[in-house]
């Protein structure tokens, strides 16, 4: 593990990105303490303050960095609030697809035959949409909400996690380990969790950082698409299609200063991604 | 005395199962079935207890097939795999256990993210063979038997070499209080002075512990070494067996003798030894030849060996051979 | 004494590790002459491939010849930019692996690789270049070699394929072929068909071979001399029937006394106790000295010096044979 830490710590893009990521969840965490107003708070917010440009000072005496949206919401408030319901869907909805997906996909390669063929195939069907294509006609289907929101992330996501840990299991399962625990014999139940998943955890948790950053994107499109979150708790995504339509009239900030947010963390997660796959792949090792 | 192992008629084959095509072309005749591998065909064969038997062949022969027949991690296609009078696999937990198996090499055959000793009691835990708080103890006892010292239990495999792996490998198939120890290529991947070692090793087990083994090798000498009785196998089938000395000093199959003198012998003093090839190259066991599968290679062949199989007989007191010709006593 | 083929003098190289300096080759000096065959023997990690790989000019970072010199045919070959060393490699040093996929290319056909290998360093027209490739399958005991040419890897048996990395390189006729355990991977027959092989050509083009291999039987078949390596030095070396009859250094004659084929059988091998030492950590003096049947108080403190005397060199403290004037 230090050793791990340290190699990563070599290239310094990837540790660059790391600590901005972390500073990004660290600051959405703590969103409540380093905010001057919360921005889901209706009865805080004055319209006259609405639509300032950076810098301005407000009427309840502080200043506004980046600005205020539409409804006069402090934007750095919104957007680390923002940056929290986004982190939270990305996180929960990774989690629950990568332990549905890696259930199917080492189940599939475990059982074989027509049961892992069809298994599989559907797989396949489902990764041959576009996964926004399928999260938008599902979370239109089953309405706003946090909920629906994860349930429509977590069908368009799982199918990958179910891919990739189908193809490590099916390596595994032909070790000689897994054959030496089956000629003991270990029971099936223990071969799979104790040999077969641990194994297949390394390219897991690599999918596992990509697809997080991908849920991320996701539910921003979905927000900005109106079929994700109520309007009340306005996600990164939200926050930018809100702004969109003052962008003509000059009033740039309501939805870059989101936009920039969420590309630095969509970036940053993923280059974190690559260096981690780098490492954990043998062939690249030195 | 009865045999422990006792393999009648046990014939393996793999395949896949034939596709839409393939099944089409079989019903009308105009195509081939899918490919079959017949990796044993008509395999007797049994294992006395206390005793080492020795396969040798060159890869593709079958013995490893064999030796997971065995173990019971693959079941015979055909006939029946007795281990003391049971089907493994299918006798219950019991005959399940009494086999355990050693692989090849000790990179792969542990788990890598298992630490040592956990990787040692899984298997005795999973069968009630270990008492709750007797665990540590019995790790130390295992290790120790292996030559190892109880804090390797703590360590991963990557933190070892090839030989104390190996050792682990030999310790959790111990564990499992076996009666057969059935060891696929065990030494073949370890440095000749780390070879030693375990051969030592496997010689004080077999003395201390009366375990029946099962010795499957391509490298004649170690098998010359460990074994009291040799089976010599050859396309799926075993061509030679009887006791390790007199096969070795005279071989009645002329497989077997092509094998001996294909072997390159360590020469310290004269010309180098002038090594006696054997023509051509093994035949596939997709498509095994018609007759004796060594015909086409073999300098005593005959008319007959082209046609007629030779089934393996009893020639002496120990002694089995199938050819049609064998060679002089 | 006409000069060497290859003289190989106090070779160092080290791999710079993230863990720290890995001298895998360590002050390794030998010589070859031409159409001699030397076999260099020793356990994983002794140094026997890098040897091999740094001769080539194959040592990629983060490994690097430090020291030493190479000199072929009175060229001296360390320092010498890739370009150089590429127009050296194939043409008059040639190298056959253990794993013939690592120079047989599984998409293009045989043909197609023997042509390019050929016109890396020679133009010829085509005709004569497919007549060379043919003979050079047909030298190394490959049945209907114009036919099998038009073939791909794939389509070869191990044994086969081994022999037409073997036939590439042949195409050169190269002073020098350095093989890295190349009948490891085959079964005893046809390992034994190769080797026979190999006897036959060596006598009859005259080339030169490094012939690494772990293999002290297979070795004593073919090598008209043995170097035994041990933890990146070269132990001991010298004619091949004098050193296995007569080893001096205490892990040569361990290594036989480990061959099961040299024991009565059933009866406990002499082994050699313990495993080779890491390369990151050697311990002063002597490498050995933990593992040595024959070692004394000083072993510990000094490495011994490099003895060389009529065609023997040793590095031992305490010689298990004396080792003094007119010895050998």
């Amino acid at each position: 593990m230090k050793r791990f830490l340290s190699e990563f710590a070599e290239n310094r893009v990837a540790l660059a990105a790391a600590i901005i990521v972390l500073a990004i969840v660290l600051l959405a965490i703590c969103a409540p303490l380093v905010t001057p107003q919360d921005p889901y708070d209706l009865a805080s917010l004055t319209l006259r303050d609405a639509r300032r440009p950076p810098g301005y000072v407000g009427s309840k005496g502080y200043s506004h960095w980046l600005g205020t949206d539409a409804q006069g919401r402090d934007l750095f408030s919104a957007i680390l609030y923002g940056l929290r319901i986004s982190l939270q869907m990305g996180l929960v909805a990774g989690a629950i697809a990568l332990t549905l997906g890696a259930t199917i996909g080492t189940l599939a390669a475990y059982v074989g035959g027509r049961v892992e063929a069809f298994l599989m195939r559907l797989i396949d069907l489902q990764l041959s949409f576009p996964a926004v294509l399928l999260a938008f006609v599902l979370a239109a289907l089953l309405g706003q909400g946090r909920g629906p929101l994860i349930a429509a992330l977590v069908a368009a996501q799982y199918a990958y996690f179910a891919r990739t840990a189908h193809g490590a299991a099916v390596a595994e399962r032909q070790k000689d380990y897994v054959e030496a625990a089956l000629s003991t014999p270990l029971p099936a139940r223990l071969v799979v969790w104790r040999h077969i998943l641990p194994n297949c955890l390394p390219p897991l948790l690599v999918v596992a950082t990509v697809q997080v950053a991908s849920a991320i994107s996701l539910e921003a499109t979905l927000s900005f698409l109106g079929v994700g979150l109520p309007p009340t708790e306005p996600s990164l995504g939200m926050l930018i299609s809100n702004g969109f339509q003052y962008m003509l009239s000059g009033r740039y900030w309501i939805s870059i200063y989101p936009g920039i947010a969420l590309i630095i963390l969509i970036v940053g997660i993923n280059l974190v991604g690559d260096q981690i796959r780098d490492q954990l792949n043998p062939r690249l090792r030195r | 005395m009865n045999a422990i192992v006792s393999l009648r008629g046990v014939s393996k084959e793999f395949g896949r199962p034939a596709t839409l095509w393939q099944r089409i072309g079989q019903a009308t005749g105009w195509g081939e079935g899918p490919p079959i591998l017949r990796a044993l065909q008509e395999v007797d064969l049994s294992l006395m207890p206390g005793e080492a038997l020795g396969l040798v062949g060159e890869s593709g022969c079958g013995k490893s097939t064999l030796g997971r027949v065995v173990a019971g991690i693959h079941a015979p296609s055909r006939g029946t795999a007795l281990v003391q009078g049971k089907a493994p696999m299918q006798g219950g937990r019991k005959a399940t256990t009494r086999v355990q198996m050693v692989f090849q090499d000790p990179f792969a055959s542990l788990d890598p993210r298992m630490r040592i000793g956990r990787t040692l009691a899984e298997g005795p835990r999973a069968h009630g063979l270990l008492r709750a708080g007797e665990e540590e103890a019995a790790i130390a006892r295992w290790l120790e038997q292996v030559g190892l010292s109880a804090d390797y239990a703590e360590r991963f495999p990557h933190q070892m070499s090839g030989g104390q792996r190996q050792r682990v490998a030999i310790a959790r198939a111990l564990a499992m209080q076996p009666d057969v120890l059935v060891c696929d290529e065990p030494v073949a991947s370890l440095d000749v002075s780390i070879q030693a070692q375990v051969i030592n090793l496997f010689l004080r087990l077999r003395r201390e512990l009366a375990l029946s083994m099962l010795f499957i090798s391509h490298d004649l000498a170690v098998v010359r070494h460990l074994c009291d009785r040799v089976a010599v196998m050859y396309l799926g089938r075993i061509v030679e067996t009887g006791p390790a000395a007199q096969v070795y000093a005279a071989p009645r199959h002329p497989y077997t003798r092509a094998l001996l003198e294909s072997v390159p012998k360590l020469s310290v003093d004269g010309q180098p030894a002038r090594i006696q090839p054997i023509r051509g190259e093994l035949p596939s066991p997709l498509r095994p030849p018609p007759g004796c599968a060594f015909h086409a290679r073999c300098p005593r062949a005959i008319p007959r060996c082209r046609e007629e199989r030779p089934t393996l007989q009893p020639i002496s007191a120990a002694r089995e051979v199938a050819c049609h010709r064998p060679e002089d006593a | 004494m006409t000069t060497p083929l290859l003289e190989v003098r106090d070779l160092a190289t080290h791999f710079f590790t993230r863990a720290g300096v890995v001298k895998a080759v360590d002050g390794v000096s030998f010589s070859l002459r031409a159409g001699e065959v030397l076999g260099l023997v020793g356990e994983s990690g002794s140094g026997k491939s890098i040897t091999g790989f740094s001769l080539l000019g194959l040592i990629d970072a983060p490994g690097r010849i430090v020291s030493g010199s190479i000199r072929l045919m009175g060229q001296e070959l360390v320092s010498q930019p890739q370009a150089t060393l590429r127009g050296l490699r194939g043409r008059r040093i040639a190298m056959v692996f253990q794993d013939p996929a690592m120079t047989l290319n599984p998409v293009l056909s045989v043909k197609r690789q023997m042509m390019l290998a050929l016109a890396a360093h020679e133009r010829l027209s085509t005709s004569e270049a497919v007549r060379r490739c043919i003979a050079a399958l047909e030298r190394v005991g490959i049945p209907d070699p114009a036919r099998r040419l038009e073939s791909y890897p794939h389509e070869f048996s191990g044994g086969m394929r081994q022999r037409v990395a073997l036939a590439i390189a042949l195409l050169h006729s190269p002073a020098m072929i350095i093989a890295d355990e190349p009948t490891t991977a085959l079964d005893v027959s046809i390992q034994a068909q190769i080797l026979a092989e190999m006897q036959q050509l060596v006598r009859e083009t005259g080339t030169a071979m490094i012939w690494i291999s772990h293999d002290l039987a297979t070795v004593s078949a073919l090598a008209d001399r043995i170097a035994v390596m041990y933890a990146g030095r070269i132990v001991e070396s010298g004619p091949t029937r004098e050193v296995l009859a007569m080893p001096r250094h205490p892990y040569t004659r361990g290594l036989l006394d480990s061959l099961p084929s040299r024991a009565e059988p059933g009866q406990d091998l002499r082994q050699i106790p313990g495993a080779t030492p890491s390369l990151l950590a050697l311990p002063p003096g002597c490498p050995f000295a933990a593992r040595c049947a024959a070692v004394r108080e000083d072993c510990h403190q000094h490495a011994p010096p490099l003895m060389e005397q009529g065609g023997r060199s040793l590095r031992c403290n305490h010689p298990l044979l004396p080792w003094a004037e007119g010895a050998a």
